[in-house]
């Protein structure tokens, strides 16, 4: 990690939105930073606020029932304080974001290479031709063959990762210092889904961008990112570089990703450990550690503390929000990590079961 | 990866490792299989003209595949989108007519059965789909969309007697009994998901048939209805086809595995020797393709394959994955290859298959 200051630095945010149900606690006070020409992943499950955290960086969640808190600096500007005719300035331009779907994400009425134009024309003073010039020059860079004839085509002309193709190629009209990719190749096939990751890495070398990849898979994250953050019902609770994260997973939740999906070489016998119960509801989350209900080493008293995200001892980088200690969580990875199943790990940890 | 194609070539090469089922073809010890699939072709028209619909073309989605299913095991079929995997399930259990081609279901041709005779074989198989929302009749009691296939078959029993056996079939899968007059709406995605399993269970078929069935889910959520269908799988002796595009799910839950490309089987054989020496060109890129949760063997380059797949309307001629095939030579664009035993386990339609070399590389993704 670089000593410079981080390109983007998101500080205490908190998003909350009022509906008739209740109050929506999307986003809980999440801090983290990116820094120039590095890739941040942000893992989480549907609902855990991942999507909500980058959609407000860009100013994309500011609505009447809202409540948006902290601060989001993008080199030292703080976001959340911008007008809307400030932030138009900045979205697009300085900061782009590419969305799971990428055929809703285009206009099925509009040529590929209008589009292209127009986002090209939001932020720059230039003449038509060079503007199509440059849609023709960003559909090569992404990888559309015979770009000067595809930039006619309208989006259903295009196949899948042709579309994902362009609508990284609409990121990228700009030169964006920081790109957001939310579930970026989720809708796509694994071939397809190797060509757009290898692209965003080549394009990330090339102009010097920053990512902030949002996904659920965690092989995309340990293909892509740097660093990782681990969300869960809208706060992070684990936080660290992939090599750490992976090599020493300090969060029970982050196990049970770990542990739930069958892998290539695992042997077929392996047993896949279930997180058991589903992800809570953002309106009534459970009291304490947000994950003790389905966590199979919570204690009493975990349903009372609320953990705060603290730093691994010895691993000042690595930070994880458990009310278990340090040696006990070590402890149980160890187990798991055998092929232990949880009630097993917590008897050779020490550990009484759950209360019930 | 890494750990296994270290071992892999060494191993596998030369001595045979099938020791779960004979490859298609080959009865076994005369025991007929419970699906037999021979030639299935599925065409389906394009027309142009909106009073008089004329042909002009076809959507090739399956292009003549074969294979078996034996009794107790579980074949699994991968690919990527419109490889023609979920047509297949849908030509077995006959929610298609098939264009071409023969279905054979414990012993018995069903590819055009009718009437009651059909509804009798469909009675044998059941269906889990992708989707737990729209495949559950919102407006209806988990008890009743439980109880269904009794009421479709006519195996009415008393009321309590009905009753009895849902709630056993809801407690099988892990449901709470007491939820029997909840609605669907109640349940998250994962427990309908369950409500699908049991009601494909209710009428213990012969063959489950699970189409995509946890892709929509949670990952959290996935290990649960994986570790049921394997459950079953056990305390049941299911027969079951198990369609997906994720091949780490595939080779968790299948015995056997047939890898489709553009309505054609490339490859097929057992799951160890499939993703341990896999023989055909478009098996290894599928393997490569797929990121793997640990940042020390995935990074570098993966050896990725290019453009995307062809149209089924107008598919390239002999071998389908020619046009994109690192290892294509002139001959495959002039004659189609079969499925042939490629002497490490598995079957593959390939000219020119992958050597023990370039097996080790889709294991090694070689760093940086």
């Amino acid at each position: 990690m670089s000593a410079a200051e981080p390109l983007l630095r998101v500080e205490d945010l908190r998003v909350e939105f009022h509906t008739e149900d209740g109050v929506v606690h999307a986003v809980d006070g999440i801090t983290y930073q990116v820094h120039r020409g590095r890739t941040l992943g942000i893992v989480g499950e549907s609902g855990s606020g991942k999507t909500v955290a980058s959609m407000t960086t860009l100013g994309l969640t500011r609505s009447q029932g809202a409540r948006i808190s902290g601060r989001i600096l993008f080199e030292g500007r703080d976001l959340l304080a911008l007008s809307e005719a400030e932030l138009r300035a900045v979205r697009g331009n300085e900061i782009a974001m590419i969305f799971q779907d990428p055929l809703s994400s285009l206009h099925p009425l509009y040529r590929v290479g209008f589009q292209l134009i127009e986002a090209i024309d939001a932020h720059r003073q230039v003449s038509k031709a060079k503007a199509r010039e440059r849609a023709i020059e960003l559909l090569g860079l992404v990888g559309i063959p015979d770009p000067a004839r595809r930039v006619d085509d309208y989006p259903h002309e295009f196949s899948g990762g042709m579309r994902q193709r362009a609508m990284i190629a609409m990121a990228l009209a700009n030169e964006p210092k920081l790109l957001i990719a939310d579930e970026p190749t989720t809708a796509l096939d694994v071939t397809v889904q190797a060509q757009i990751l290898d692209l965003l890495e080549r394009l990330q070398r090339e102009l010097d961008m920053a990512i902030v990849i949002i996904t659920h898979d965690l092989g995309v994250v340990a293909e892509m990112a740097d660093d990782i953050a681990v969300m869960y019902a809208g706060r992070i609770v684990e936080t660290a570089s992939a090599e750490l994260l992976f090599a020493g997973p300090e969060h029970p939740y982050t196990w049970g990703l770990l542990k739930s999906i069958p892998t290539l070489t695992g042997s077929r016998d392996e047993q896949l450990v279930p997180i058991p119960g589903t992800p809570p509801s953002l309106i009534n989350r459970p009291s304490g550690c947000h994950f003790h209900p389905r966590c199979p080493y919570a204690q009493p008293d975990h349903a009372r503390i609320d953990p705060q995200l603290e730093p691994v001892p010895a691993e000042p980088t690595h930070h994880v929000a458990c009310l278990l200690d340090a040696p006990t969580r070590r402890a149980l990875w160890g187990e798991l990590r055998a092929g232990r199943m949880p009630d097993e790990a917590l008897a050779a940890a020490g550990l009484p079961g759950e209360a019930s | 990866m890494s750990a296994r194609a270290g071992e892999q070539p060494g191993s596998a090469f030369g001595e045979e490792s099938v020791t779960v089922a004979a490859p298609p073809g080959s009865p076994q010890g005369g025991v007929e299989p419970l699906v037999r699939v021979r030639d299935l072709v599925k065409h389906f028209p394009i027309t142009r003209g909106i009073v008089v619909q004329r042909r002009i073309g076809a959507v090739k989605a399956v292009d003549g595949v074969s294979f078996d299913v034996q009794r107790g095991e579980t074949l699994g079929l991968v690919g990527e989108t419109g490889c023609g995997k979920s047509t297949t399930a849908r030509l077995i259990t006959r929610l298609l007519d098939a264009t071409a081609g023969e279905v054979r279901f414990d012993g018995r041709d069903i590819t055009r059965l009718k009437g009651p005779a059909l509804k009798a074989v469909r009675r044998e198989m059941q269906m889990i789909f992708q989707d737990p929302y729209s495949s559950l009749n919102p407006r209806k009691t988990i008890g009743s969309i439980i109880a269904e296939p009794f009421a479709i078959h006519r195996l009415e029993r008393g009321k309590g007697e009905r009753k009895r056996a849902v709630q056993e079939l809801m407690e099988m899968v892990g449901l709470n009994p007491e939820h029997y007059n909840r609605y669907p709406h109640e349940f998250s995605g994962g427990q309908r998901q369950r409500i699908g399993v049991a009601r494909a269970l209710a009428l213990k078929p012969k063959l489950l048939i699970a189409d995509e069935p946890v892709s929509a889910l949670d990952v959290s959520i996935q290990a649960q209805v994986l570790n049921l269908l394997r459950d079953m799988q056990r305390e049941l002796g299911l027969t079951m086809i198990f369609i997906a595009h994720d091949l780490s799910v595939i080779r968790h839950m299948c015995d056997r595995v047939g890898v489709m490309y553009l309505g054609r089987i490339v490859e097929i054989g057992p799951g160890d020797a499939l993703y341990g020496s896999p023989r055909h060109p478009y098996t290894g890129a599928l393997l490569s393709a797929v990121p793997v949760a640990d940042p020390a063997a995935s990074r570098g380059k993966r050896p990725t394959l290019g453009g995307d797949v062809p149209s089924p309307a107008n598919p390239p001629s002999a071998c389908r994955f020619h046009t994109r095939c690192p290892k294509a030579q002139e001959l495959c664009s002039i004659e189609d290859p079969p499925l042939q035993d490629k002497g490490t386990g598995t079957e593959a339609a390939c000219h020119f298959p992958l050597t023990p070399e370039e097996i080790a590389q889709i294991g090694v993704r070689s760093r940086g």
